[in-house]
């Protein structure tokens, strides 16, 4: 093997794509506040997301306690419930888990991972997090706003969601929207960057089959997302029109408290196209960063290449493209035509199969593998068991036969937890987990980290496991309480309380994370340059955390794929993608 | 949710097209190079902001798509309950609006063409007219809104009138943006930045205002009633 020499490197020509004019923050206020580089801003929007997402985790609490104890809080009523439902779900689906992961996951990693030294277009990267922020908080004015913020639910229906039957029809229907308009833009700022600097910022030897799958899951999704969000924009566009205007554009001809209202001949219908048309891809544009990310936990823990790297690319593609023509299973109940149903239904079960390959390649991935159970590989796990449960349950409400018993009862609720609250959040986790050290230089916490993990994958089962059961008994979703009811035993009553316990137990839990993740800012063991000896780029940086840049002096350039683990005859049981093979002998 | 539905299908064979020639095929766990033997890298010369425009007028053309798609689904509800959609004339004022910004597409398509021969009296005679009649254009559609609301056609009067208003609306808005990015051109073209930046910069104005004449035409067609025959078809063949 000859030596390599700086000559060899340097007669290999340029890229094509000139490098990004780096921008150089001067003052304090550009350098840690309107700072253009994209891991300052994912930091930002991981905060700000976490934060809100404690505001969502609380008033999950609030409605534990109404279920399991009803009537006993009088800080709870009937009003301020269905405010903490749509106010909760509506952070944790968007404000969190989208922000989160293309937000916060996608700056940080996205330019480190395609070897480049900040996303294509910092500046509006830049705006797109104030935008965001701003965003949160008009959502937040909600609960300070005359009548409190919306209680439509998160999936906001007209008529009721404006008129005066529903919390908060005054203001906060209006904030909502305001707040929805404002995060579809700073979105689709924050969005072109992701894509473009997929498409055009990668160094030299990275083509699309090295990206690791974490890029490849963001990437799909942010194009879904550019894609998919206009559909709720258009949606809240016209609802504020309907609400500020008076314009029909949902408003049916309506009678409300016996007064004939000037509404007539809008379609309620339209907006639950429009709404769902957004809704679905949206959970997809959750999922598929999840995906991704677990795909380069199990690797890196397992020290294995992912099993079939193509077929999970073309998986993350196909599901991506797949979830476009899937929205009409969350109206099986509204009155539409069979054979729509019929069709949607057909699709939904299409999507399954990429899905599917997906958790065979995972589990292939770990058979025989060197699994170290470190913490993100827990929650890795962790993922992969959630996520299948709660798919299987998704064939059961994609089939419009079964799914017409099931809708609106809480087996809806336990199903899209599993797949979208508990199963991301694993992934969130788990992904923390695992780049801490890169962005911080320290190690978190293991036993805090166990306790964590363990508390958390249990009670989150026990949470919503049972939920499946209530739904099945047909106890329905979106009620402030049950009452004597004769299909619904006294046992419901008690295994809400069971329920209650375990979500108020494991939000006690994510308090043991805050923890960790503040206390070992500091205390944390210092983990080095590669503490999980990773293959992929952002593990290959000069410094740790990585400067300004990135990347020093000179971009990485290139030569495998990232998944080389445990290759016969090699030294270590890793390569790093910038590690040449033997160079050429002449 | 045809229109919508077609529209991605369109992005979706391009993005399929451009995905072919990724060699999505290639085993990349035995494609591993040597020093001086470094993969091609198969990033594109197009410049970034060229590709950014690119994602952005899919994003915003899918904004549009839905809106013509909410108003078919509107025609259809309302030929089934009877809702007549349109009853507003078409004001005399919104032929000259549109007069003008094809001007102000014709006025930046030769400020991009002089851009490349060097002629930069006739790049800033362009990038000012078309400002100016942007603008212009702008200002006539508020007044097209006032005369209709003088003359008593609000937005809640009926859905045609609804959707007038929201079209037009979100169609000025985008229009608006780019007149943005357009004064941020005319601010490089007066400190000189160099000729590349400066005829990139006049692509991007010029290739979004053209994206923004077709839309309105568009808009027009249907508003006007103009696409009416196209409509009755289009909903025959998917009903």
């Amino acid at each position: 093997m000859s030596e390599v020499t700086a000559d060899t490197v340097g007669s290999i020509g340029p890229a094509e794509v000139p490098e990004v004019e780096l921008y150089h923050a001067h003052t304090w206020l550009t350098k840690y506040v309107f700072c253009q580089d994209a891991k300052v801003i994912a930091i930002q929007y991981s905060l700000t997301a976490m934060a809100i997402g404690l505001v969502a985790l609380v008033l999950s609490w609030l409605m534990r306690l109404q279920l399991a104890f009803p009537g006993e809080f009088s800080l709870i009523q009937s009003d301020n419930y269905y405010q903490f439902i749509t106010m909760h779900g509506m952070i944790m689906v968007i404000y969190l888990l989208t922000a989160l992961f293309l937000g916060g996951f996608g700056n940080y990693l996205i330019p480190l991972m395609v070897g480049a030294r900040d996303m294509a277009f910092p500046y509006v990267n830049m705006l797109s997090y104030w935008v965001y922020l701003l965003a949160v908080l008009i959502l937040v004015a909600g609960f300070f706003a005359p009548g409190g913020p919306t209680g439509a639910g998160w999936t906001l229906y007209p008529p009721q969601a404006i008129l005066s039957g529903t919390p908060g029809h005054e203001w906060g229907i209006i904030l909502m929207m305001a707040s929805l308009i404002l995060f579809i833009i700073g979105f689709t700022m924050g969005g072109l960057n992701y894509v473009v600097t997929v498409l055009q910022c990668r160094t030299r030897g990275m083509t699309l089959m090295r990206l690791p799958l974490t890029v490849w899951g963001i990437f799909t999704a942010t194009v879904m997302a550019l894609l998919a969000f206009p559909a709720l924009f258009v949606g809240c566009v016209m609802m504020t029109l309907d609400r500020m205007l008076g314009t029909s554009f949902f408003m049916p001809s309506i009678v409300e408290l016996g007064q004939q209202l000037t509404y007539s001949g809008g379609s309620p219908i339209l907006f639950q196209h429009l709404f769902w048309f957004f809704g679905h891809p949206e959970v997809y544009i959750v999922a598929l960063p999840a995906f991704g990310i677990v795909s380069d936990l199990i690797s890196t823990h397992a020290r294995k290449n992912i099993f079939g790297y193509r077929m999970m690319v073309w998986a993350i593609v196909g599901i991506g493209a797949l979830s476009f023509i899937v929205w009409a299973h969350h109206m099986y109940i509204s009155g539409m035509d069979p054979y729509f149903g019929f069709f949607f239904a057909t699709t939904t079960l299409i999507i399954a199969v990429p899905t599917a390959i997906k958790v065979y390649n995972w589990v292939l991935t770990l058979w025989r593998g060197d699994i170290h159970l470190t913490v993100p590989m827990l929650f890795a796990l962790a993922f992969i068991v959630t996520f299948v449960n709660g798919g299987l349950t998704g064939l059961f409400l994609g089939n419009v036969v079964v799914d017409v018993p099931l809708s609106a009862t809480l087996f809806v609720v336990a199903h899209f937890h599993m797949v979208m609250g508990v199963a991301p959040i694993m992934t969130v986790f788990g992904g923390i987990y695992h780049w801490y050290p890169k962005v911080t230089g320290r190690m978190l916490n293991e036993t805090l980290g166990r306790v964590h993990f363990w508390v958390t994958f249990v009670g989150a089962y026990a949470i919503f496991f049972p939920m499946h059961y209530l739904g099945l008994l047909g106890v329905p979703r979106r009620y402030y309480e049950l009452g004597d009811t004769a299909f619904i035993p006294a046992s419901a009553a008690t295994l809400n309380v069971f329920i209650t316990v375990a979500a108020l137990i494991v939000g006690a839990a994510q308090l043991v994370f805050l923890f960790n993740l503040f206390w070992s800012l500091s205390r944390g063991k210092e983990s080095g340059p590669n503490p999980w000896r990773a293959t992929t780029l952002e593990w290959q940086t000069p410094q740790t955390p990585p400067g300004h840049g990135n990347w020093g002096k000179d971009l990485p350039i290139v030569y495998r794929w990232p998944y080389d683990y445990s290759v016969p005859g090699a030294e270590q049981d890793f390569i790093p993608q910038n590690q040449p093979a033997f160079a050429k002998v002449g | 949710m045809s229109i919508i539905v077609l529209f991605l299908a369109v992005i979706a064979v391009i993005a399929g097209w451009w995905l072919s020639q990724q060699q999505l095929m290639t085993k990349p766990w035995l494609n591993v190079g040597s020093v001086g033997d470094i993969q091609a890298w198969d990033g594109s010369s197009t410049p970034t902001a060229k590709v950014g425009l690119g994602i952005f007028l899919a994003v915003a053309g899918c904004l549009f798509a839905l809106l013509v798609s909410a108003y078919f689904m509107r025609i259809e509800i309302g030929s089934t309950n009877g809702t007549v959609l349109r009853t507003m004339p078409t004001p005399r004022l919104l032929w000259f609006n549109t007069g003008v910004l094809v001007f102000s597409s014709i006025a930046l398509q030769c400020a991009q063409i002089a851009t490349r021969h060097g002629h930069t009296d006739v790049v800033r005679d362009g990038l000012l007219l078309g400002a100016a009649s942007a603008l212009v254009f702008l200002a006539g559609q508020i007044l097209v809104w006032r005369q209709l609301v003088d003359a008593g056609y609000f937005a809640a009067s009926n859905p045609g009138n609804a959707f007038f208003y929201l079209l037009t609306g979100v169609h000025g808005l985008h229009v608006a943006g780019g007149l943005v990015a357009l004064g941020k051109t005319l601010s490089k073209f007066w400190r000189e930045v160099p000729t590349v930046r400066l005829r990139l910069s006049v692509w991007l104005c010029t290739v979004y205002w053209h994206f923004l004449l077709l839309v309105w035409l568009i808009i027009l067609a249907l508003l006007t009633g103009w696409a009416d025959n196209i409509i009755v078809i289009c909903r025959a063949w998917v009903v």
